[in-house]
């Protein structure tokens, strides 16, 4: 399984992004200082080379084979798929080293750097994968990294904060604006301005200015890649549907990417609804925001009346940003992909019945994807029978999570035995996807 | 409106460098805003930059940043800008508004040009918009003959210089150390040539920012620019004396009096 070139720039897809970075003429961009566009013009002819450099291209493959697990299984979920009456394949990143996809960007990232002969990394975290994934790069290549990461969230994930201090980066906790990712990336900015000759920005995401949203995207984009061909070496087929979910886009647009021109397969990103769109408490960007402009790249954004970033919220901190990658703003545009808002609620219950039904316990971002795709699984089941195929992106694993899930579902005191609550998740989800199935 | 090439060709006759003073709309309210600019005209300031506060302001340092949050906290919003750029503009002097990008992107971009035209503003400084990805705001800028004033960094490439000093009015604005802002100790070693390459790109006037908080800085570099812009350390000035405007208003007095007496210094 190969390693894809990249085809941005080079106008063969109108998806993706032109020269300077726009999609659809719109989306993307480079709204930046001055005083890093000589930094992001290296960045973009060092990462084109690099794509077009059949040693660089070898060297990362063999990098995310030995190092990082890939490629990933395509797991055929039999319990699941027998729930919703279709086939339901999961895309197991969660077994990559450092149990998430975002691995497979930071070793992208982190050869690249070392190509630059660039020594020190900077990254900016919210749940803290990025951050360990960040660190767990730098260590290996050894490359000094400081790592932002808003106090709001040094707090509420001290164990990532441990991960990474073990593995040798330096955690800095961001007190500016909300205190929070986007605050994260704010200061991670504000050091690269002064540090940008030595220094690589590890970003985390498929979002922010020309190169990033493209460069991430090819870093990632082996996901879909595997996916596509396990899926036809295994079933013959294509899929029906691909799904993920989506905070700055990365695991998604990673699936995505080798599913755009086939016309036939439906893709569907799932966006952290938190409470309910109608809250006002979600982070549900596409569905919900306004075009703008924020880290550098016009997008959809959750915003005010004046243009100021409205803060976001979702119990899934990695999805918990008022952004999004401007590739999605433009799929979700152009009608090619459809952008669905999954609440905390929704998220946590399919979390219980990931673990329950398969024995895997997802991380509470992949756990939007799988709450939104079951309905998209049993749709297509209705319409075309139990060999409609659907592949969800298993992003990560759910150890990160465990804090949240404990006081969620009230777990972690032995003597209760299993809680209540959790078996009624089981079999309510049962129920209902059987209900939808007869309607 | 006053275009800011005016304070230069005055500065310019004077054998002096323009004195260029920053303050965020709102902070500590909007009339106290207002109060703190107009004292610095009196004080000397040859030209005034309005900051319209942002959420995420990433060249931004913690002092600026401080009070641009005070301000959004207290409820500043685009349209008490244009208030504020009309009472100062009413001095005379010419009056831009810098502002990141999105915020005039939300207010429309057409309309915000036009309703700064209107309030007498001289134009916009826009630190995370380039040249090469401002169409919008160039076309309607010139539509409204306002001042387009674009950043040059240490890093910018010659080409990047020349396409700058091109498309700018009023002034080119000369981010003279690699960093966000913030009073320094030392003045960049940086500045000089930086100002040199945008002379040699063209013929409008340079001014440099970035770290300047005493008369003499000031004076060592009006020594080598058309103009020295300081914002953090008038930000200081009121941060300083949080809750009693009157001491802060002294405070930004003495700084400008400093400042303006360090721009004439130096030739
Ligand atoms: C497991 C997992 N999935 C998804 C995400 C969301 O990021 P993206 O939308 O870039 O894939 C994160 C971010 O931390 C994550 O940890």
């Amino acid at each position: 399984m190969s390693v894809q070139p990249s085809t941005t720039g080079r106008g063969t897809s109108r998806y993706d992004a032109d020269e300077r970075g726009y999609f659809g003429q719109t989306w993307g961009g480079r709204f930046m200082p001055e005083a890093l566009v000589a930094a992001l013009d290296e960045l973009t002819e060092a990462w084109q080379e690099a794509m077009a450099d059949a040693a660089f291209v070898a060297d990362f493959e063999r990098v995310l084979r030995d190092y990082a697990g890939t490629p990933s299984r395509l797991y055929h979920a039999e319990r699941l798929s027998e729930l919703v009456g279709a086939r339901v394949l999961l895309k197991r990143e969660d077994l990559n080293h450092t149990g998430a996809h975002k691995i497979r960007n930071v070793l992208g990232q982190a050869l690249l750097t070392k190509r630059m002969g660039k020594t020190r990394v900077i990254a900016e975290t919210g749940a803290g994968q990025h951050g360990v994934a960040s660190a767990t790069a730098a260590a290996w290549f050894d490359l000094d990294c400081t790592v932002y990461m808003g106090a709001v969230d040094t707090r509420r994930q001290a164990l990532n904060v441990a991960r990474m201090q073990l593995l040798g980066a330096k955690v800095v906790p961001v007190e500016s604006g909300s205190a929070t990712l986007k605050d994260a990336i704010n200061e991670a900015l504000r050091d690269w301005v002064a540090s940008v000759d030595h220094t690589a920005y590890l970003f985390g995401t498929a979002a922010g200015p020309h190169p990033f949203p493209s460069m991430v995207r090819d870093f990632c984009r082996g996901i879909g890649d595997e996916a596509r061909e396990q899926c036809l070496e295994q079933y013959g087929v294509l899929p029906d549907a691909v799904a993920a979910c989506v905070g700055g886009g990365s695991n998604a647009i990673g699936l995505f990417t080798a599913f755009l021109e086939d016309e036939g397969v439906e893709i569907h990103g799932f966006e952290p609804g938190g409470d309910g769109v109608e809250t006002g408490r979600h982070a549900a960007t596409i569905h919900a925001g306004e075009a703008g402009v924020l880290h550098g790249a016009r997008t959809y954004v959750l915003q005010d009346d004046d243009g100021q970033t409205v803060e976001s919220h979702s119990i899934s901190a990695g999805l918990d940003y008022p952004g999004v990658g401007p590739q999605h703003s433009w799929l979700a545009a152009a009608g090619r992909a459809t952008y669905t808002p999954v609440t905390d609620a929704q998220a946590m219950d399919a979390m219980a019945l990931l673990s329950r039904t398969e024995g895997i316990i997802p991380a509470i971002e992949s756990a939007h994807a799988i709450a939104g795709a079951l309905d998209v699984a049993t749709r297509l089941g209705q319409e075309k029978g139990p060999d409609a195929t659907v592949i969800i992106n298993l992003s990560g694993r759910g150890d990160k999570d465990m804090g949240t899930a404990i006081e969620w579902f009230g777990l972690g005191d032995a003597d209760l035995g299993p809680d209540a609550d959790l078996e009624q998740v089981e079999a309510d989800a049962a129920t209902e996807l059987d209900t939808e199935a007869q309607q | 409106m006053t275009s800011t090439s005016t304070a230069f060709a005055t500065a310019r006759a004077e054998g002096r460098a323009a004195l260029i003073g920053y303050l965020p709309a709102g902070y500590p309210s909007v009339d106290g805003s207002i109060e703190a600019m107009k004292v610095m005209v009196e004080a000397g300031c040859d030209a005034i930059e309005i900051g319209l506060p942002y959420s995420d302001p990433v060249m931004d340092g913690p002092t600026i940043q401080a009070a641009a949050q005070a301000a959004l906290d207290g409820g500043v919003r685009t349209s008490d800008v244009m208030r504020v750029v009309a009472e100062v503009a009413a001095t005379d002097v010419p009056t831009l508004v810098m502002t990141y990008w999105n915020p005039v992107e939300r207010y429309g971009v057409e309309r915000f040009a036009a309703d700064l035209a209107a309030a007498g503003g001289a134009g916009l400084i826009t630190p995370d918009i380039t040249p090469d990805h401002g169409a919008e705001w160039i076309a309607a800028a010139d539509e409204h003959g306002l001042d387009k004033v674009f950043l040059v960094a240490p890093s910018s490439t010659d080409d990047r210089i020349a396409m700058t000093a091109h498309e700018s009015r009023g002034f080119v604005y000369a981010a003279a150390v690699m960093g966000v802002t913030g009073a320094r100790d030392a003045t960049s070693d940086l500045a000089g040539p930086l100002v040199d390459r945008v002379r040699s790109a063209g013929d409008v006037p340079v001014a440099v920012g970035i770290g300047v908080s005493n008369g003499d800085q000031a004076a060592e570099v009006a020594g080598f620019a058309d103009g020295v812009i300081v914002g953090s350390a008038f930000v200081r000035c009121l941060l300083d004396h949080e809750g009693d405007l009157p001491a802060g208003l002294d405070a930004l007095r003495s700084l400008t009096t400093d400042l303006a007496e360090g721009v004439r210094r130096a030739r």
